[in-house]
């Protein structure tokens, strides 16, 4: 039984900014839907006693002191972006926010 | 789109009396630690663009975050003045979208598990009603980077040519702190939210956590209206109200509000949920983004950070260094300076708190303090335009002036007038009182010599004063203050003129 739907693919991939033909939705629709039902076998052998776990790592609070470290330069990190002007990052025009 | 009034408003007492307004609001407090929320690069107001960067607060491939530990200390303590509780363990989640000003395409921010939960604010309204605003949560977050629009004829993103982009803000540390429903407001809901906003700013303040300074955008709230027949009646559809930055507009953009869906649903419309953006200039507001299920952020929980498991004994220890917040600094105030209740709420509303305990500080007594910065420097400011605290004294110099009246080396008249002299940026008090030469008389000789003057001037008053009838003194005495350009001591006057005459 599929999971994963190819409308939900396409949903996602326009949330992700991804432009995907329509014979690449087909064929991932059918990759992801295994991975998503791999994933979910988990579930089958967890039981209720055993809590869901987004960090495995023994560890937390880890802190950074708030000292300050010294910024990059901002010629040089400018000179990487495709368009800058007067110190800031130039971006094409935001459509579709108003 | 438009930016004017272009529809129908219901009068606000109307929409209110048929009508219960049910807000909501979001308060974005940016945190004025020295670093980031989750890397080293300072954050300070006002830097060139682009000069507090790093790897991280760009997004470059390969940085990784590190939380800063004095933001979660300042997280801890907002919760904790907000009567929350503290979580047990919370951790932080991606949200997930794109937008110039997010560098890595995501804000780390909490999602599932905030920081802090379930607390309140008494919030203080201007008539001394106390009005108690539920808060859901607090957590913690990271600012964006901020976008200049470039072609646009209002520098608004509609018709913009392109955008710039200056990322000194992006990953500046910001704790939200999101409201239940405030419910039972009433026609008061947009005082309520100006106070409530008021509130949490004096808060800030008091707990060293942040600047907030509204000017600067350090404080901002997202404010949501929704409108339902009756208190009984389920909760309507809401509108979300954002970015608006100074208290005044809070108040305004909620009236607004309540007035443009009463509208609506007279007209037996509907409420679009979604997205409204604030006109300072206009005072209204106009849709922005639908709410719908393009809205997908995806969160999920941010893998490269580790929970947050507040030790309980470092919580107490905050608890324990709060500082006494404003409410109760004010109830303590007020009970050392013997101020009634309606006395105390117009220094409040004036904001002049600090400027009245400065001055008592410096020597005046509370009610000479309150005297000078309700009276004269209050009228002097409303003249100005400009808040009490912005006119050119200090409290040490109304302390001082203060001192010399109670010396009697100066009066009332003269006191006044050494005032003026202070404003005009003329020295301190002691200055302008050698230089104007305003110091009370307090050598008989002069004052006798102008006592003298009058009398012989006013030889039918003086004649009416040696027969017993003490009613035209007062005019002796002016003469007498006129002679000496306000520097007599009226006091003093008087019985000389009594022993010159009856004595």
């Amino acid at each position: 039984m599929s999971t994963l739907s190819r409308d939900e693919v396409a949903r996602v991939a326009v949330l992700a900014r991804i432009d995907l033909t329509p014979a690449e939705l087909d064929r991932l629709a059918g990759e992801l839907d295994v991975i998503v039902e791999s994933v979910a076998r988990v579930s089958e052998v967890a039981t209720p006693d055993v809590p869901a776990t987004s960090h495995p790592l023994p560890l937390s609070n880890v802190f950074r002191a708030d000292e300050p470290v010294p910024p990059l330069d901002r010629d040089e990190v400018l000179a990487q972006a495709p368009a800058a002007r007067d110190g800031k990052f130039l971006v094409p025009q935001i459509l579709g926010e108003e | 789109m438009s930016t004017t009034t272009d529809v129908d408003l219901v009068d606000y007492d109307d929409a209110v009396a048929r009508f219960d307004p049910v807000i909501g609001i979001e308060v974005h407090v940016e945190l004025g630690t020295r670093t980031k929320m989750f890397d080293g690069a300072e954050q300070f107001f006002g830097e060139e663009p682009n000069t507090q960067i790093t790897p991280t607060s760009l997004g470059l491939p390969g940085a990784l975050p590190a939380v800063n530990g004095t933001a979660v200390e300042y997280a801890i303590r907002i919760g904790l003045a907000l009567n929350c509780s503290i979580a047990e363990s919370c951790r932080f989640a991606r949200k997930n979208y794109f937008y110039p000003d997010v560098p890595k395409n995501f804000q780390t921010s909490q999602y599932d598990e905030p920081i802090a939960y379930d607390g309140f604010v008494d919030v203080e309204l201007e008539d001394g009603t106390v009005f108690r605003v539920e808060v859901e949560r607090a957590h913690m977050e990271e600012d964006a980077g901020k976008n200049t629009h470039v072609g646009g004829a209002t520098g608004r993103i509609h018709g913009a040519e392109y955008s710039l982009v200056d990322y000194n803000r992006a990953g500046v540390p910001l704790v939200e702190i999101v409201t239940r429903p405030i419910t039972g407001a009433g026609e008061r809901a947009p005082e309520v939210a100006r106070a409530y906003v008021q509130t949490l700013r004096d808060i800030f303040r008091a707990l060293g956590v942040s600047e907030a300074r509204m000017e600067r955008g350090n404080v901002r709230a997202d404010v949501n209206v929704s409108l339902r027949p009756t208190p009984q009646s389920a909760l309507g559809t809401r509108t979300e109200t954002k970015n608006v930055n100074s208290f005044r507009s809070v108040e305004r953009s909620v009236r607004y509000e309540i007035s443009r869906q009463a509208a609506i649903l007279d007209a037996g419309g509907t409420i679009v949920q979604e997205t409204r953006h604030w006109h300072e200039d206009t005072g209204i507001t106009t849709a922005g983004r639908v709410k719908s299920d393009a809205e997908d952020y995806r969160y999920f929980p941010e893998p490269d950070l580790v929970p947050i498991v507040p030790d309980r004994a470092w919580i107490e220890e905050i608890r324990a260094a709060l500082p006494e917040l404003p409410a109760a600094r004010r109830r303590r105030l007020q009970g050392e300076w013997g101020y009634a209740d309606a006395e105390m709420r117009d220094v409040v509303n004036a904001g002049a708190i600090e400027l009245i305990e400065a001055t008592v500080e410096a020597g005046a007594s509370p009610a000479a303090a309150r005297k000078w910065w309700m009276g004269e420097l209050a009228r002097t400011a409303k003249q100005q335009e400009v808040e009490l605290a912005d006119l050119p004294i200090t409290p040490a110099q109304i302390g001082a002036l203060q001192q010399l009246v109670d010396a009697g080396r100066i009066n009332d008249k003269l006191a006044r007038q050494v005032l003026e002299g202070v404003l005009a940026g003329e020295g301190d008090p002691e200055q302008v009182v050698v230089a104007r030469g305003l110091e009370v008389v307090s050598d008989d000789g002069p004052l006798l010599e102008a006592i003298d003057a009058a009398l012989a001037a006013q030889p039918d008053i003086a004649e009416k004063i040696r027969g017993g009838n003490l009613g035209p003194v007062g005019a002796i005495i002016g003469s007498v203050m006129k002679a000496t350009r306000g520097q007599a001591d009226a006091g003093r006057v008087r019985e000389l003129v009594l022993e010159r005459l009856q004595g």
